[in-house]
C-alpha cells in the first residue's frame, strides 16, 4: 500500500449526495444486504470493496435501480438522491437512471458506430436540438473519457472494434453524455489490462471534478489509489466507511483489518 | 422366410458378442491385461456380424423377385410372349405371380398354371438358399472376430472403426439421394426443355397445360410460359409474410422482454403446437373457415370475391409460418447478451426503447435469416394452396382474386391420365426445378446471413 500517497491526498468534504438508510435487499428469500447505512458525497469518489460475493455489486445496483430488472429481487429502506427518496413511487426509474449512470464490469458497447454509442442516452433524452449540438456533446464526451485522439478519425467504425480498455472508456463516455450527477462503476477495470487499467483510473481521478463516484472493486490498491472515502462491504454488512486513508491505515474493525491484509476474502 | 432370416442374424450378433466378450473375460481371469475392454471385444463379434449380413440381406431381397420373375419368363412355352408389348408383359407376369399366391381367377391355361408352379417352387429354393447363405457368412464372421480376439487386439479402435464406416455410409446414402432427385429433376426438364423452348418457358405470359393426350381428345393448345404460376406464388407468399412477420416478431419480442416468466412458461408451448399442426389441417381451416369468411364479408360489402382467393390461402399460410418466425425471432433476441439490455437501461432508456434501439439492430441478422427460411418454406409449401389457392393461373396480384402456385400446378399435372412424354407431365418437372433453384437460393442467402450473425457474439 503507498501510504505515502494516501497521507497527503486532500479529501474534498462535498455535500451529501445520495444517502441510505437501513436499506435491504432480498432476492426471494436470500436476504442479500442487511440495514446498510451510507452517505455518499457530492464530487467524491467512493470505493466498496469486499469479498466476492459480499452484496457491494448488488447494493451500488440499488443506487440507480437496477435492481428492477431483475425478477424476484425486492429493495427495502429508504435511499435518497439529494434528499429525494428514490424508491418513491412519483419517482421514474427511467429518469432516475439518466441522473444516476452506470459502467458495467464487461464493457457492453453497442453493435453501433462509435459515435452512435455515445449518442444514444442524448437522443433518447432529448438533449441535443441540432446535429451540430450533437457532435459537440459527442465530441466533448469523448475528450473526457480521453477517447477522442484515439477515435476521432473512426466516429463511424462499430464500437466494438475497439480494444478492451477503448471499449470502457467508450462506455464511460457513454455513461457521461447523458449529464449524469452520480457515476456508478461496478468493477471497470476488472476485464482491462494494466494499462488500460491505469488510463481507466486516471480519468476516474478526473471525473470527480464534476460528478460524484462510486466505484465497485475488487483490488484494494485500485480503491486505495482512487477514492477518498471506502465502504468495507461484508456477508451483506457494511461493515466499515470512512475516509479511505483511515481505513486502509487505521481501519477500527477486527474484519476490515483482516480483509485489508489478506487473512479473510 | 425372411422374418426368418432377420431372426437368424439377430441371434447370431448376439451370439457373437457373448462369445467374444466370454472369451476377452476369461483372458482377463488369467490376469492378462487387455488393450480393449470385453464389451468392445463383443461389440467388434457383433458388428462383423451384423454389417455384412444385414447388407447381404437387403440386397438378396431387393433382388430375389426380380430374378426369379425374369427366369419364370424366360421359362415360358416359346413363343407365347411374341408380339406382346411390354404392357401385355407386365400383365401377364402379374397374373402369374397371382396364381403363384393362390389368388386364381377363371380357369387360366395350363401354361400359366405351370409356370406358377415353377415361381412358387423357387421361392421356396430361394428361401432355403438365403437362409443358407446367410448362416454362412454369420459363421465366418464369428469364426474370425473369435480368432482375433488377445489381450493385444484393439477391439476399442476396431470397434470405433466400423461404426464411423457406418457413419461415412448413412451420410453417403444421404448425400447420393439428394443428388439423384436433383439429377432426375434436370434430366425430365431438359426433355421438356426439348419440346418446348427455354425462352417460352421462361417468360411466356400464358399457363395453360391442358394439352390433349390422345390424338382425338378435345383440348386447348397448350402454353407453357410459367410466369403468371410464379407470380402467384409470389402473391400468396407476400400475403403470408405481411400477415406473418409482423406477429411472429412482435410476439418473439413480447415473449423475450416483456412477459412474466409464467406467461413465457405457457405462451411458448402453445406457439410450438401450431408449429405442429399438420398443414392439410390449415388446409381445410383455410377452405372451410376462411374462406368462406371472407366471402361473407365481401358480399356485405357488394365485393364478389371467389371462393378461393390468394388472401384466404396466404393468411392461413401465414398462420402456420407464424410459430417458425417466432421461435427464430426468439432465439435471435435471446442471442443478444444481457450486458447489452443492462447498458440501454442504464442509459435511462425504456424497455422498449430498448428493444428498438439496441437489441433490434442486433439481432436483426438472426431475424433475416428466420424469415428467408419461412419465405422458402412459403414457397414450397403445398398442401394448403392445394385445397385453398385456384387452379386458373390468372397472372394478377389482387389478393381477393383467384390465383394458382407452382406446387399446385405440379400437383394437377401429375394426377390422372399421365404419360411421361408429353410436355404436360414433363412440364411438372421443370416447374420443380425452377422451385428448387429458387427456394435452394433463398436458403443459401438465409444460412449465410445466419452464420455471419452467429460470428458476432460467440
Amino acid at each position: 500500500m503507498d501510504d505515502a500517497r494516501l497521507a497527503e491526498r486532500a479529501v474534498t468534504t462535498g455535500e451529501v449526495k445520495i444517502s441510505a438508510r437501513k436499506a435491504q435487499v432480498y432476492y426471494g428469500e436470500t436476504h442479500a444486504i442487511r440495514d446498510v447505512d451510507v452517505d455518499i458525497l457530492d464530487k467524491t469518489v467512493t470505493a466498496f470493496i469486499g469479498p466476492s460475493g459480499c452484496g457491494k455489486s448488488t447494493f451500488l445496483r440499488c443506487l440507480n435501480r437496477m435492481n428492477d430488472t431483475i425478477p424476484n429481487c425486492r429493495v427495502e429502506g429508504r435511499i435518497t438522491l439529494d434528499g429525494e427518496d428514490i424508491y418513491d413511487r412519483s419517482v421514474d426509474p427511467v429518469q432516475l437512471r439518466a441522473r444516476v449512470g452506470m459502467v458495467f464490469q464487461k464493457p457492453n458497447p453497442f453493435p453501433k458506430s462509435i459515435y452512435e454509442n455515445v449518442a444514444y442516452g442524448p437522443r433518447i433524452h432529448g438533449m441535443a436540438r441540432t446535429k451540430a449540438d450533437l457532435d459537440q456533446i459527442v465530441e466533448s464526451c469523448l475528450r473526457r473519457a480521453a477517447l477522442w485522439n484515439e477515435a476521432k478519425d473512426r466516429l463511424d467504425e462499430p464500437g466494438t472494434g475497439l480494444s478492451g480498455g477503448q471499449q470502457q472508456r467508450l462506455c464511460i463516455a457513454r455513461a457521461i453524455a447523458t449529464s449524469p450527477e452520480v457515476l456508478l462503476m461496478d468493477e471497470p477495470c476488472s476485464a482491462l489490462d494494466p494499462i488500460a487499467t491505469a488510463q481507466v483510473e486516471e480519468l476516474i481521478d478526473e471525473l470527480r471534478a464534476n460528478f460524484s463516484v462510486v466505484i465497485v472493486t475488487h483490488s484494494m490498491q485500485q480503491a486505495a489509489r482512487v477514492s477518498q472515502r471506502t465502504a468495507f462491504f461484508h456477508l451483506g454488512n457494511l461493515v466499515e466507511y470512512g475516509e479511505t486513508g483511515q481505513i486502509f491505515t487505521n481501519p477500527r474493525d477486527p474484519r476490515t483489518e483482516s480483509y485489508i491484509t489478506g487473512r479473510i476474502g | 422366410m425372411a422374418g426368418w432370416a432377420f431372426l437368424l442374424l439377430a441371434a447370431a450378433t448376439v451370439f457373437a458378442y457373448a462369445l467374444n466378450r466370454r472369451a476377452a473375460d476369461a483372458l482377463r481371469e488369467d490376469g492378462r491385461r487387455l488393450h480393449s475392454l470385453p464389451g468392445f471385444h463383443g461389440g467388434y463379434a457383433a458388428l462383423l456380424v451384423l454389417v455384412p449380413g444385414f447388407l447381404f440381406l437387403c440386397l438378396w431381397l431387393v433382388f430375389q423377385s426380380a430374378f426369379i420373375n425374369r427366369s419364370v419368363m424366360a421359362g415360358l412355352p416359346p413363343g407365347t410372349l411374341d408380339g406382346l408389348d411390354s404392357g401385355a408383359v407386365q400383365l401377364l407376369q402379374s397374373e402369374i405371380i397371382s396364381i403363384s399366391r393362390g389368388q386364381v381367377f377363371g380357369t387360366p391355361e395350363p401354361w400359366k398354371l405351370e409356370a406358377a408352379t415353377r415361381m412358387s417352387e423357387m421361392r421356396s429354393t430361394a428361401g432355403w438358399v438365403m437362409i443358407a447363405l446367410l448362416a454362412l457368412i454369420a459363421l465366418g464372421a464369428i469364426l474370425y472376430a473369435r480368432s482375433r480376439v488377445s489381450a493385444a487386439f484393439r477391439a476399442r479402435q476396431g470397434f470405433e472403426r466400423i461404426v464411423h464406416g457406418i457413419m461415412v455410409a448413412c451420410s453417403v446414402v444421404a448425400i447420393l439421394t439428394t443428388f439423384g432427385i436433383v439429377a432426375s429433376l434436370l434430366f425430365e426438364s431438359l426433355q421438356f426443355f426439348r419440346m418446348v423452348p427455354v425462352n417460352e418457358f421462361l417468360f411466356g405470359l400464358n399457363w395453360e397445360p391442358q394439352i390433349p393426350i390422345r390424338a382425338d381428345q378435345v383440348a386447348g393448345t397448350g402454353a407453357f410460359g410459367w410466369v403468371p404460376v410464379f407470380v402467384g406464388t409470389l402473391v400468396i407468399t407476400v400475403i403470408a409474410l405481411f400477415v406473418s412477420v409482423p406477429i411472429g416478431l412482435f410476439s418473439a419480442i413480447y415473449l423475450n422482454e416483456f412477459a412474466s416468466d409464467r406467461f413465457r412458461a405457457f405462451a411458448k408451448p402453445v406457439l410450438e403446437i401450431l408449429a405442429g399442426v399438420p398443414t392439410v389441417v390449415y388446409g381445410f381451416f383455410a377452405v372451410l373457415v376462411v374462406a368462406p369468411a371472407l366471402r361473407n364479408a365481401g358480399a356485405e360489402v357488394g365485393l364478389p370475391i371467389s371462393p378461393n382467393t390468394a388472401l384466404a390461402a396466404g393468411s392461413v399460410m401465414a398462420i402456420m409460418l407464424i410459430p417458425f418466425i417466432s421461435s427464430f425471432s426468439d432465439d435471435a433476441l435471446g442471442a443478444v447478451p444481457q450486458s447489452l439490455r443492462d447498458g440501454s437501461l442504464a442509459l435511462g432508456a425504456t424497455r422498449s426503447e430498448t428493444v428498438l434501439k439496441v437489441l433490434f439492430p442486433a439481432a436483426i441478422p438472426g431475424i433475416v435469416g428466420g424469415i428467408l427460411l419461412a419465405v422458402s418454406r412459403a414457397i414450397g409449401e403445398t398442401m394448403i394452396v392445394v385445397m385453398a389457392a385456384g387452379l386458373i393461373a390468372t397472372l394478377t396480384i389482387n389478393p381477393l382474386d383467384s390465383v394458382t402456385t407452382v406446387t399446385v400446378q405440379i400437383v394437377t399435372l401429375l394426377i390422372g391420365d399421365t404419360s411421361f412424354d408429353n410436355p404436360k407431365t414433363l412440364a411438372a418437372f421443370a416447374l420443380g426445378l425452377m422451385l428448387f433453384l429458387v427456394t435452394l437460393g433463398i436458403n443459401v442467402l438465409a444460412l449465410r446471413i445466419v452464420r455471419k450473425y452467429r460470428e458476432l457474439y460467440d
